[in-house]
Parts: C-alpha cells; structure tokens; sequence
C-alpha cells in the first residue's frame, strides 16, 4: 500500500547564499502510513517545526520530495492549498488564529474557504465541534468571551472541520493545566480511532507521546535521530538523554530496574508498570 | 520572621450587585489564611481557576482583597502609600517572557526597575551586572531579547527583578510557555536565588516535578486551601490530588498503586532514584524471604 | 520574511561612533538630512556621500549590514527615480512615444538616487550604532525644554522605547499568524484588491487582539517593577558631552559651510 505519507531525502535551508545560511532539515526520509499515530519528539530548534511545515506546503523543501498518497505535493505548486486541506495543521498556541464573530463561524472559515456547500459547511464544523468536546451553546458565543481551554478546542475544530487525511499537532497541551491536557490528549485519540486517519503528535511530553504514540520521529540537530515504535524509541533511554531528551519516568524506573537485573520489559505507562511489577512482587523478585 | 501574611482573604471581579443584593457574586478566593516566612520556598499549586495567579497578585498589591487583609513586611497592601514600598520587597515575573520586557537590549531591560527606584547611575550599573551575571547571561547583555529563546527572556525578566534586590519573587507559572531545556533553566536559576541569596519564592506552577523542588506545597482549589505542607506530605495524598484535577509525577504514582495493592512500598516517593531503590529494597526482600 | 528588515537594528560595538553622545548623533543626523536637500549640485552631494562612507567604515558596522538596510528600500530609489528621468527639458536622447528622456532627466534621476540612498545610509549608521535606548533617552533630553509647554516628554520617548522593542515580537507574530491562516485555506495571493484587503482582516483581528493582551500584560510588568512616570527616575546610562562630542559637532557645522560654499560658487542641478 502507499504510504500517506512519504518524504524523500527532505531538506531544507534557510537564507540559502546569505551569511545567514542555516540548514533546517536534512536528508530526512520517512514513510508515514495511513491510520498512523506518529509522536514527534526533539529540541527546540531541532528541525521539528520546519519539518512538520513542509508536510503541508507551508514551507516548500530546498530539496527532497514530500510525496501525499504517492504524488508529488509540488509537482503543482499552484494547488498547494488543496494540499493543505488533506494535511491539517494546528500550530502551537493556535487560539491566537481566532478572528471570526462567532464560535461557529470560525471553526467554518477552513471548510468555506474550501468551496463546500453550505450544509456541509454546518455539518463538519458541528461535527468537527463534537469531537473536541465543545457544546452546543458555546458556538453562538464569540470565540474572544471563552477560556483558553476551550479556545484552544475552536482552534482545533477548525482544522478537524477540514476532514484531513493527515492531522498535524504542533505542542496542542501547551500551557494547559494537568486534568485541560489529559481531556485534549484523550479526544485526540478518539478523533484518531473514529476517523482511522493519521494524527502527527509535536510534543516536549514524553510521558503524552508515550501514552498515545503508535511510533516516535525523534528529530536532533536537523537531521532524524529514530523513526520506530514507540516500546523501542523508549527503549534507547542512554541516546535519547544524550542528545537532551528524556524518556518517561515510569520508563526510566522499568529500565533501571532492568539494568539492576530484575526481569522486566520496557515500560510506558503507569499500568503496563504496575502490571509488570506486581506479580514479580507477589513471588518475590528472583533476579535473572 | 513572618514575612508576608493573609488573613482570611476573600476577592471577587466582580462587584456586588446594587439592584440584586441577593444576587451571589463569584468570589475567585474564599477566605484564604497563609504567612510565608523570609527565606522560604513556596509553591502554590493549583489547576486552572483555582485562584492561585489572582492570590499571586495579593503579595505584591497588583490586586488588594474585597475583605480581609494581607500584610507584607507588616504594611497593608490595601493601604496606597504603601504600594510603592511593596513593590520594592515583592517582585513579580510573569507568565509570558515577551510581554514583561521593556527594553530592546538585555541590560536596558534588567535596568528599568533599579531606574524607576531612582537609584545612582554607578550603583543601576554594578546591580544589572551582578544580577546577569547570577542568572547566567551576561555575556547577553547586549543582545536584543527577541532573539533568545524562552528560558533566556524569563532569566532576564527575573534579573530585572533581582537589580530592584527584592526581597522576595513572585513567579507566576513562569515556565508555562517553555519547552523542557527553558523549563530546567528557570528553575535553576530559582533554586539558586533561594539558597545562595536567600531570597523569598512564591512559585505558581502546575507542574508537579516543580512544586517538589520548593519547601513547602500549598495546594489551592476554587479559591481555598485544599492542603499544605512539605512536598513528601502533599504528594503522599496521590487521590486528593487526583479528585482535584491535579496530577503526580509518575514515580509516585506508581509506588502509590503499589501501595494501594498491598505492596510494602512507602507510600509516598517522589523521585526516579528513590523509587528505583524502593522497589529494589522490595523485590530484594521478597526474594530473601523465599 | 519580514524579519529580515535590518532598519532599526542596533549593532552592539565601541567604534568611535557608537561611543558619541546619542543627543549629537540625533542632532548631525537631523542635520545631514537638511544637508541634503541644501546640497544642489553633484559637487555638495558628492562631498557628503564621500563624509557618509567616512563614517560607515568608522562605525565598524558590516557593509553588509548596510546593504541589507538598503534592500528594502530599492524598489523606492527605482521607482523615484525613474520618475525623474522623464522630466526635466534639455537635450532629448531617446523618445518613446509621448515621453523623452534628456540629458537632464539622467542627470536628475542619478541625483535623487544618490540623495535617498545617502539619506538612508545616514539614518541607517545612527541606528546601528545608537540603542534603541540612547535614542529615546536623547529625544527626551532634547525635548526637555518643551516641558514648560506642558508636553509630555518622558511619556513619548517610553511610548517610542516600547514601541521599538515591539516591532520584531509583532512581526513574528504577524508571520506565524500568516501561516496559521494558510493552514486553514486562507488565500492570500491571488484576487483583485479588495479580495486582498478582505484576505487580510484573518490576520488583522488576531493581531490587534493579542496586542491589545501584550499591552495589558506590559502594563501590569512595568507597574510591578515600580514604573511611575519620570518622576523620580534615573538613568543607567547617563549622557555628558565629552571633547570628542563638541569636535564632531564642529565637524557637523563645517560641513554646512562647504556645502554652502560649494552651492555658490558651483553652479545648480536643479
């Protein structure tokens, strides 16, 4: 099957022949399929942001290739905005994009400026409304009287309202209280499995992209560092932290224990934790 | 030394309602009773809406109770002639590093504060120095702040307070909007103004794994006090927390589950190496007994 | 992208230039402007294009620095004077259609363009060499003595400090707005004019709507740190007029005589 989702040997520079020259992106080759949820994970200034960019046409690669469903986004670059419709992006901080009178109307703007007709334009954003939790009598209000939380939730309805094929989250928990983030991430995930599509997850959290990510793409020093499952990205806690990242606590606890000796496995939630620990407490720790 | 007390504080936006006496008015915080001591580190935890950032605005007179009273060095807040000297013992850093800088060179910035004071040009210099040099950037000092990063900007703003030598600082979620490398920074750079200068911190942050740096945890829920103490006794409450849409680092949690299924393991661990070596001590134990 | 605009970037050094008296710096800048236009002949304006590169290469600057200040400003220098190659009478060299350029067209467009990009150049070396700072600070000592006219001095220089310290912050934004938009389908490159002016409100409302919360939040930053007004208040760094500051304002007012000079006894372009 074609993947989604591909990039071909991506790079990107920016101020190409200015003493300002700095390579962004490079050599980056991944192949994303459908119905994936990929965590995205790295540095500030790792390359993150200009990659995620290129998936949708906002950034164009100094070379390289990003192929949707097998076709070359650039090959027209005339119809880059269509290509933006299938690859959904919400930026970091996105209720700073609000603008419209109302609730409902700004989660339309995406659909209207894709030339829907006007029932499907009501359906999506009522739909798109629904799966991040917003009720129905917050969509008359004006997006500016809400708190940030839901804010937050118009902005990602409009992208959602777009149905894109791939959806793109740039830090969607940031600045979000413990109990905002786990209702954002948990609606994320259900989005992901109702719809099948495939979600891309920014995030500085590992214990989220733990938690949700079917695959991580660690990104160092613009190039890519890993792209595999989430279990064996986790698993390399040692590469990981030196390159300035971490891995879960709950992680780093399963993987100490392991060094130590006891008989475990790669841990990446609290549950997959206390269901390893205990039997082995019950019988009593025999080391391997 | 009591330092900064309140004394059943009670505050609203709101203001009542003339026509409808009966009207109830939304009060943010219900009677909140706290003293902070010189030298301390406090963290005042709290989800969203808890009224913890409107508490925060009380230390320093940004906002002044609807009823009872806070005291800071022994002066009312709610008394006006002594906003100013207030100010000059409670500074305050804010949640987003672009919108608390001033200046567009770094040391310009750090020297807004000791200038409003009407210090001496000699005396502004040797402090803006000093103070850049203890948040580690004074090899910046004459940059332009748009171009650093996060944790960058809020090390300035926190130099800006340090050049007015306030005795306290007040940091309101100060690491919200940072990735985690801004985050580790600021938080450094807290912990070193407390126990080298012994300066006053009242840090706001939702963030568990910051709360148990400081000495002591007041955890705030609509407006009142759910509980207080050292951060060993807050976090050993995991289901409190919980129920209060407050979160623990993963280190507790899983000893408090461990706990809960009859483990023998402390029921309150806050650390990745404490945990490691109590589950050690267990499975060690368990194996002896065999 | 918008954040490559160099002009109003200071450039931290300790050349002589950077170390006069912002106050002078402000003053001779106002006055090589005047200059400028006093100047009517390739004679004056040449003589201070030569003093204009003088103190570039002294300011220690980057040329680049200069060149990227002038980028922006191109299009402008073209534009004018291409305009001005079709005025002027005198001999006729080429003839397209009704227009004819003339000798005293080409002459005439090559003097505008010396004259913006000195003016450029010039105000270009004060803001790569003068902190945002110094420079608001030497307005609000200059325009001291409106106070007695009851002007609000120290109010309008802060105004300018925040206003320059704000420019890079709300262009970032501005960009990052931009995209976000675009993200959502908005077009912003193709339709008439008033689909552009329509394409932009997405990004205007959002702009004015955080401005309007940076301001609020500037506010209550600058009262924590116990802002009140001038009153009271000092300086970091304070200004005094050294030798060096009263030689270069000499040089300043020698250079108006040889261009006063040179405008009497040369005779005028235009």
């Amino acid at each position: 099957m074609t993947p989604i989702l591909e990039t071909q040997e991506l790079c990107y520079t920016y101020g190409v022949e200015t003493p300002f020259e700095k390579k962004a992106v490079q050599n980056v080759s991944i192949k994303i399929e459908q119905g994936d949820f990929i965590g995205v994970i790295g540095h500030t200034g790792s390359g993150k942001s200009t990659l995620i960019q290129m998936l949708n046409g906002l950034i164009r690669p100094t070379s390289g290739k990003v192929l949707l469903a097998g076709k070359d986004i650039w090959e027209e670059p005339k119809k880059i905005r269509a290509v933006r419709f299938r690859v959904g992006m919400v930026f970091q901080y996105p209720e700073d994009q609000l603008f419209e009178e109302t609730v409902l109307k700004d989660i339309q703007f995406g659909p209207r400026n894709m030339k829907l007709t006007e029932n499907e334009i009501e359906q999506r954003a009522r739909d798109a409304a629904k799966f991040v939790g917003l009720p129905d009598e917050l969509l008359d209000k004006s997006p500016f009287e809400l708190s940030g939380g839901e804010k937050r939730r118009v902005a990602i309805a409009g992208v959602i309202a777009m149905d894109p094929d791939v959806l793109i989250l740039d830090e969607p928990t940031a600045g979000l209280d413990p109990a905002g983030r786990d209702v954002l991430l948990s609606e994320i995930v259900s989005y992901h499995k109702i719809r099948g599509n495939t979600v891309l997850l920014v995030s500085h959290s590992m214990e989220d992209v733990a938690r949700v990510a079917d695959r991580v793409l660690v990104m160092n020093a613009s190039h890519m560092q890993m792209f595999d499952h989430t279990a064996e990205v986790f698993a390399h806690d040692k590469e990981l932290e030196s390159i300035g990242l971490q891995v879960p606590q709950v992680t780093k606890i399963m993987a100490e224990l392991k060094s130590r000796g006891y008989p475990v496995e790669t841990c990446l939630t609290v549950e997959q934790a206390v269901a390893q620990l205990l039997p082995l407490i019950k019988k009593g720790g025999d080391r391997v | 030394m009591e330092f900064i007390k309140a004394e059943n504080v009670r505050f609203s936006y709101d203001e009542p309602d003339e026509e409808q006496p009966d009207k109830p008015v939304h009060e943010v915080l219900k009677g909140i009773d706290l003293s902070i001591e010189r030298g301390e580190f406090v963290a005042l935890l709290g989800h969203n809406g808890s009224g913890k950032s409107t508490m925060a605005k009380m230390f320093n007179a940004m906002l002044t109770p609807t009823s009872g009273k806070v005291l800071v060095d022994g002066m009312d807040t709610a008394d006006e002639t002594h906003t100013f000297d207030i100010r000059r013992q409670v500074g305050m850093v804010q949640q987003n590093p672009d919108n608390q800088l001033v200046a567009s060179i770094v040391e310009e910035d750090v020297a807004f504060g000791p200038e409003n004071l009407g210090i001496a040009p000699a005396e502004i210099r040797r402090r803006v120095d000093e103070a850049l040099k203890v948040v580690d950037m004074y090899e910046y000092r004459t940059h332009a702040p748009y171009k650093l990063s996060g944790g960058q900007k809020q090390r300035i703003a926190i130099a800006g307070i340090l050049a007015m030598e306030t005795a306290c600082i007040v940091l309101d979620e100060p690491t919200a909007m940072l990735d985690p490398r801004g985050r580790a920074e600021v938080m450094d750079t807290i912990q070193k103004l407390n126990r080298e200068k012994g300066i006053t911190i009242i840090l706001i942050t939702h963030y568990m794994d910051e709360a148990v740096q400081a000495g002591r945890v007041i955890v705030m829920d609509s407006g009142t006090i759910l509980t207080q103490g050292t951060p060993r006794d807050v976090f050993a409450q995991v289901e409190l927390l919980k129920t209060h849409k407050l979160d623990v680092p993963q280190a507790t949690e899983l000893a408090f589950r461990l706990h809960s299924a009859g483990c023998g393991l402390p029921n309150c661990v806050l650390t990745i190496p404490e945990c490691v070596d109590a589950l050690e001590l267990l499975l060690t134990k368990k194996g002896a007994a065999q | 992208m918008t954040r490559d605009i160099a002009l109003g970037q200071y450039f931290p050094g300790k050349s002589p230039v950077h170390r006069l008296d912002p106050r002078v710096k402000l003053v001779l800048t106002i006055a090589f402007i005047v200059y400028i236009f006093v100047a009517n002949n390739f004679w004056g304006l040449g003589f201070l294009a030569l003093v204009t590169l003088g103190i570039m290469v002294v300011s220690s600057v980057p040329v680049k620095m200069y060149f990227k200040s002038m980028k922006g400003i191109l299009f402008i220098v073209l534009f004018t004077s291409v305009l001005n190659l079709f005025y002027g009478s005198g001999k006729v060299l080429v003839q397209i259609g009704f227009m004819q350029i003339t000798d005293d067209g080409i002459r005439n467009a090559i003097f505008i363009a010396v004259r913006i990009v000195c003016l450029i150049l010039f105000s270009s070396i004060l803001t790569f060499t003068t902190s945002p700072t110094e420079l608001t600070d030497a307005m609000e000592r200059l325009m001291s003595p409106l106070k007695v006219l009851h002007v609000k001095v120290h109010e309008i220089s802060m105004m300018m400090t925040i206003a320059l310290r704000f420019v890079p912050t709300l262009l970032e934004e501005t960009d990052k707005i931009m995209a976000a938009q675009k993200a959502r389908g908005a077009d912003m490159e193709s339709g008439g004019l008033m689909q552009r002016i329509k394409s932009l409100i997405p990004v205007l409302i959002p702009l004015f709507v955080s401005s309007f919360r940076r301001a609020y939040e500037l506010a209550m930053a600058m009262e924590c740190r116990c802002y009140h007004g001038g009153e009271g208040r000092t300086k970091m760094k304070v200004l005094h007029m050294e030798a060096m500051d009263y030689a270069v304002l000499v040089f300043g007012g020698a250079v108006l005589v040889v261009i006063l000079l040179l405008n009497h006894f040369v005779p005028a372009v235009i």
